[in-house]
C-alpha cells in the first residue's frame, strides 16, 4: 500500500463518516459542522488528485463562505424550534431511493472498464489553470460574474423586502 | 533517528510529487490536531490512573470560567441584518477566487486579462452599488 | 495506486448520502446541506475524470469544477435568503408545513 493510498482511504473515511454524521446528528447546527468537515475532506481529495487550485477554492468557498451563510441561515431561522430537525416521516422512502441509487452507481462503476491511467501525476499549477481560464473560458468567466450579480441582487431584494413595508 | 529518516523517505521519495509538496502541510495539520488534543488525552489518562483527582463542579462547565456569567442560552435569534452582510461576503469571496487565479496568471496574459478583470469587477460593482443604494449595508 | 474507480466509489457514496439528506431532512436549510453534498460529489467525479482519463485538454475538468462551485455558492446565497424570508413570513421553515400549494 502506497502513501497515497493510505491518505486516500483516510480521507474517504473522514468525508463519508462526516457525511453520515450530517444525517444522524439530531442538532442541525452540529449537522452543518459535520457538513463542513466532509467538504474539507473533499478538498483533501482535490490535492490528492493533483489539482491544488480546486482545493484552495473548496476551502475558501465551502469552508469559508457557504459554511458561514449556512450557519447564519440556521441562526436566523431558529433551528431549535423545529421539532423535526431529524429525518422526517418519509425517511424510509428516502432510504430506499438512495440505497437503490448507491447500488446502481456502484455496480455501474465496478462493472465498467474505464480508460486506463493518464500516467504521471503532475500538479496542475494555478498559473496554467489561470491562463486557460482567461483565454479559452473567457465567456463563461464573464457569465459567472453575471450569475453572481443576479444572486446578489436577488438575495438583497428577497431579504430586504419586508423591511421596507414595515 | 532512523525512524525519522524513514519517515522522510516515505514522504519525499516515493515518486509522488503531489504528496511531496503537500506532505509537509499534512504533517503540519497532524501536529495542529495533536497539539491541542494531547493535553486533554493526557488529562484523561491521568484520571484513569488515579493520579488526577476528579472533582466535578458546575462552575467548571461554564462557558467562561473566569468571565462574565452567560445569560440565557446561545440559541438566540440573531438580528436579521447580519445576513445581508454575510451574503455580500459570499459573493465577493467567490470573486476573490477568480481574481486570485487572474493575479497568478497575469504575467502570461497582460492587457487582455486586465480588461477581462475590469469587466468582471465592473459587473459585480453594479451589484455592490445596488446593495448600497438599497441601504442593505446600513444598520437600522 | 489510486485508480478512477476509487474516486468514483467515494463520489457515489457521497452523492447517495446527500440525496438521502435532501429527501429526509425536514429543515429547509438541512435540505440545502444535502444538495451541497451532492454538488461536491459531482465535482469529485469531474476531477477524478480530469485526472485519470487521457484527454486532449486535461485542465477543462478543473475549470468545470470551478464554475460548479461558483454556481453552488450563488445558489446557496439565494436559497438561504429565501429560507430566511419564508421564516419571517411563516415563522417556520419545516418543509412539511410549507404546503400552501398542496391540494
Amino acid at each position: 500500500m502506497t502513501v497515497a493510498e493510505v491518505v486516500f482511504y483516510l480521507l474517504a473515511l473522514l468525508s463519508v463518516i462526516a457525511a453520515v454524521g450530517v444525517v444522524t446528528v439530531p442538532n442541525v447546527v452540529h449537522a452543518a459542522l459535520f457538513l463542513i468537515l466532509s467538504l474539507l475532506g473533499v478538498a483533501g481529495f482535490y490535492i490528492l488528485l493533483s489539482s491544488e487550485f480546486l482545493a484552495l477554492v473548496q476551502v475558501l468557498i465551502y469552508g469559508g463562505a457557504v459554511a458561514t451563510i449556512i450557519l447564519f441561515g440556521l441562526m436566523l431561522t431558529g433551528g431549535r424550534d423545529l421539532p423535526a430537525v431529524g429525518p422526517g416521516a418519509q425517511w424510509p422512502l428516502a432510504l430506499l431511493v438512495s440505497g437503490a441509487l448507491v447500488v446502481l452507481l456502484l455496480t455501474a462503476v465496478l462493472n465498467t472498464t474505464w480508460p486506463r491511467d493518464a500516467g504521471e501525476m503532475t500538479l496542475i499549477s494555478i498559473n496554467t489553470l489561470g491562463s486557460v481560464l482567461f483565454r479559452e473560458w473567457l465567456l463563461p468567466f464573464e457569465l459567472a460574474s453575471l450569475v453572481l450579480l443576479v444572486a446578489l441582487i436577488g438575495a438583497v431584494v428577497i431579504s430586504s423586502q419586508e423591511e421596507r413595508e414595515s | 533517528m532512523l525512524y525519522l529518516r524513514r519517515l522522510r523517505d516515505i514522504i519525499h521519495n516515493r515518486g509522488d510529487p503531489v504528496l511531496d509538496e503537500f506532505g509537509r502541510i499534512g504533517i503540519l495539520l497532524l501536529f495542529a490536531l495533536l497539539f491541542p488534543s494531547l493535553p486533554l488525552m493526557i488529562s484523561y489518562l491521568f484520571r484513569l490512573l488515579r493520579i488526577r483527582p476528579e472533582a466535578p463542579d458546575p462552575v467548571k462547565m461554564d462557558t467562561y470560567e473566569c468571565g462574565v456569567e452567560t445569560e440565557g442560552d446561545s440559541w438566540v435569534q440573531f438580528n436579521f441584518r447580519y445576513y445581508l452582510v454575510a451574503l455580500i461576503f459570499v459573493v465577493f469571496d467567490v470573486e476573490v477566487v477568480f481574481l486570485y487565479s487572474w493575479a497568478v496568471a497575469f504575467p502570461d496574459l497582460l492587457l487582455v486579462a486586465y480588461i477581462e478583470a475590469l469587466t468582471f469587477i465592473g459587473i459585480l460593482a453594479i451589484g455592490y452599488i445596488y446593495a448600497w443604494r438599497k441601504k442593505a449595508l446600513e444598520w437600522r | 495506486m489510486i485508480s478512477l474507480e476509487h474516486v468514483l466509489v467515494v463520489g457515489a457514496l457521497l452523492f447517495s448520502i446527500g440525496l438521502f439528506i435532501a429527501l429526509s431532512r425536514r429543515n429547509a436549510v438541512g435540505v440545502l446541506m444535502g444538495i451541497e453534498l451532492m454538488l461536491n460529489s459531482v465535482n469529485l467525479n469531474l476531477i477524478g475524470f480530469a485526472r485519470f482519463v487521457e484527454a486532449p485538454r486535461p485542465i477543462d475538468g478543473q475549470v468545470f469544477a470551478v464554475f460548479v462551485i461558483t454556481v453552488a455558492a450563488a445558489e446557496a446565497a439565494v436559497a438561504l435568503a429565501l429560507a430566511v424570508a419564508v421564516y419571517r413570513l411563516r415563522q417556520t421553515i419545516d418543509v412539511d408545513r410549507l404546503n400552501l400549494l398542496k391540494w
